[in-house]
């Protein structure tokens, strides 16, 4: 019998049983930003301890950037004050950070894979459930809270449980106007916001295997609202193509040999899985949330759906979700107006999600009234989508272009909903509250159909406004 | 020596709503801060107060479960973001436990790491323990974590969660930096031996 990636991966990085029966397992490569990592060099300095292996750990900061004005001191000194902290916590440590205005700045998904960093085969940590993004090299790379971020500060390592592998085919060809987003989004829907509790994600079959990088980070970096705390994509000649050449990535003779390593990390075809599903990708259309959680999803020319269509344990979350979202069984999701539109996140901040939108928005106009704004991942984003001309469209187009950050998918910086605007969003996260204003409601959406909903105004289908696939 | 927990007895206050994400449980404003004192004044602001600060009807404004260290919630509490500000609101609130149907993973992570217990009841019986602790708030429950049960008004649950985390709450090990700084030289032949990312001009 084979093995799987998880399987292999973890077997690498296993240090030892603990007597909990927990497995210590090795960290390769550490994440850090701003938010989850003070308390825990606070508590490394109470123990008296020390950053074991500096040179595997990398910083940046992402989530309470300002994304207009990025002039220090911060308006808010909060903000500023975490800044300082991460600046003054990795010198004092001896760990690279990416500052503002290094030109590597970015939200802490987009620069690990930009840079090199993130690389197959690897364990992968950060105070941050969206570390699963880099699963789609073929690491094992997960959240973690900051009690973990100081094991891992202290010791490379962290006391794990094994998970179960639930394999995910999309087999075929994805239809024009649906994107890696509108897949995960599919998922979710029909295996549940808890449906990957226990389980790590191992996407495959054909469609995935036809995606580039960043529509498997993409697809990845959601596997966490799908409750799996991990999703991977196998290493392939795509993952080694992107690679090659970054600015972290093995060179020279370690590049060949890297290559040859990585691919044994590959699941074995005969591998057993707890659990296999297959969807059609042929079957996936443009996909859009209506509630206030990722799984409260429906096809864009779908209706949401009537109670009685539900099982009983959806209904009450289904109706505080219509209650709070303002919509009505049954509603159209098509047609909802929006005040907001945002292009940004994890999820969705990379260059060719910018490349794309640009391609069809250009010669279009933001809908009088609509606040559209478009955040890049990360300094290198934005520096390459302004001298390709692609900020330049966006602006032409009604959108306010930023700063990178994480901006208004939490809204942790001075970028929020304001009372109960709706948002057409291209981030992860629907939740109440979720982008700043406990009254604020959310729709995720892939972004070119966020770009749709500028244009139109509301919710609406990118294929129409954009005349796509007629 | 860590605390060992072996019987946690106290009142409950019940919360109702599956899928209760950590977004909720202390907004993403609440966590500009560099420690985790205090946030437990933050734990559900935006459910338990209005945009004005005001409070609203919410069960950890009810004054009869004042006091409560107990938190009875439904199923896939703790969703969403990875963020130990979470548990830590709840601990800092005066919690010392977490009965429910089923938790996310990193948050159940999180919370048996800083010395929360999260256990889980069948629906049957989670149901039955909802019932009793909204009918009588004054209701003294009973969380062992040795015999695996959790005890109310007469009536005995089994209580279910993962052996390793039982263990380790039970043996005092939930907070595992002391063992794991104990793999010594063990972790340097690891270093040595696995690949990081290296810049080479």
């Amino acid at each position: 019998m084979g093995k799987t990636l998880y399987e292999k991966v973890w077997e690498a990085h296993e240090v030892r049983k603990l007597r909990s029966g927990q497995s210590q397992l090795f960290i390769d490569l550490h994440l850090l930003h701003e938010v989850t990592s003070p308390q825990a060099f606070g508590m490394l300095r109470d123990l008296g301890l020390k950053v074991r292996y500096p040179h595997r750990t990398f910083a940046t900061v992402d989530h309470i950037v300002p994304t207009h004005d990025r002039t220090e001191p911060f308006q808010d000194p909060l903000a500023q004050s975490m800044l300082e902290a991460l600046r003054q916590n990795t010198r004092e440590h001896g760990i690279t950070f990416f500052d503002l205005g290094s030109g590597n700045q970015g939200i802490v998904h987009v620069i690990g894979p930009q840079l090199g960093l993130t690389q197959p085969g690897m364990t992968i940590a950060c105070g941050d459930s969206h570390t699963s993004t880099h699963g789609a090299f073929g690491a094992v790379a997960f959240g973690i809270g900051t009690s973990q971020v100081r094991d891992v500060l202290a010791t490379q390592t962290l006391a794990a449980q094994k998970l179960k592998v639930r394999r995910i085919n999309i087999e075929g060809k994805l239809s024009p106007g649906v994107y890696a987003k509108d897949v995960i989004l599919h998922i979710i829907r029909h295996l549940g916001v808890k449906g990957g509790l226990g389980y790590a994600y191992e996407y495959g079959g054909s469609a995935v295997e036809a995606m580039d990088m960043e529509s498997r980070m993409t697809l990845c970096n959601m596997s966490i609202e799908g409750g799996a705390r991990i999703g991977y994509v196998n290493p392939d000649e795509t993952t080694f193509a992107y690679l090659e050449g970054r600015h972290y990535s093995p060179k020279g003779a370690e590049w060949e040999e890297a290559k040859r390593r990585w691919r044994s990390f590959a699941s074995d075809p005969d591998a057993h899985y707890d659990d296999v599903v297959t969807f059609r990708a042929e079957d996936i259309p443009p996909t859009v949330t209506w509630g206030i959680n990722p799984g409260q999803a429906v096809p864009i020319d779908g209706r949401i759906p009537l109670l009685e269509e539900l099982s009983l344990e959806e209904r009450p979350v289904a109706e505080e979700a219509l209650a709070y979202m303002g919509l009505r069984p049954g509603q159209p999701i098509k047609g909802v107006p929006i005040q907001v539109a945002f292009i940004g996140s994890c999820t969705n901040a990379r260059l060719s999600d910018l490349r794309e939108v640009a391609r069809f928005l250009k010669g279009h106009k933001v809908k009088k009234g609509v606040r559209a704004l478009v955040v890049p991942g990360s300094e290198w984003v934005a520096k390459k989508a302004e001298e390709e001309g692609i900020a330049e469209i966006f602006q032409e187009a009604g959108f306010e272009w930023r700063n990178p950050g994480c901006s208004m998918c939490l809204a942790m910086n001075p970028d929020r909903l304001e009372g109960d605007e709706l948002a057409a969003s291209s981030s992860n996260r629907n939740y109440k509250g979720r982008m700043g204003s406990p009254r604020g409601r959310t729709v995720l959406m892939s972004p070119l159909m966020v770009a749709a909903a500028a244009v139109a105004g509301e919710i609406a289908d990118a294929r129409e406004v954009f005349g796509i696939g007629r | 020596m860590l605390e060992r927990f072996t019987t946690i007895r106290g009142r409950a206050v019940p919360l109702r709503g599956e899928d209760i994400d950590t977004d909720r449980i202390i907004p993403a404003r609440f966590m500009k801060v560099l420690t985790f004192e205090g946030l437990g004044q933050y734990l559900f602001y935006d459910e338990r107060f209005d945009e004005k600060g005001q409070p609203k009807p919410h069960p950890l404004n009810d004054p009869r479960y004042q006091g409560a260290s107990i938190l009875l919630v439904e199923a896939g509490f703790g969703s969403g973001s990875s963020r130990e500000h979470a548990p830590q609101a709840i601990k800092r609130a005066g919690f010392r436990t977490i009965i429910g149907e089923s938790f996310a993973e990193i948050f159940f992570g999180n919370a048996t790491a800083i010395g929360l217990p999260c256990v889980i009841l069948s629906p049957e019986d989670l149901a039955v323990l909802f019932q009793a602790v909204e009918e009588d708030p004054s209701l003294e429950v009973e969380v062992d974590l040795v015999n695996k049960e959790v005890r109310f008004g007469g009536r005995v649950a089994p209580l279910f969660i993962p052996e390793e985390a039982r263990e380790a709450l039970v043996a005092g090990l939930w907070d595992p930096i002391g063992e794991l700084l104990q793999a010594g030289e063990l972790l340097d032949e690891f270093d040595r031996r696995l690949p990081y990312p290296r810049r080479s001009e």
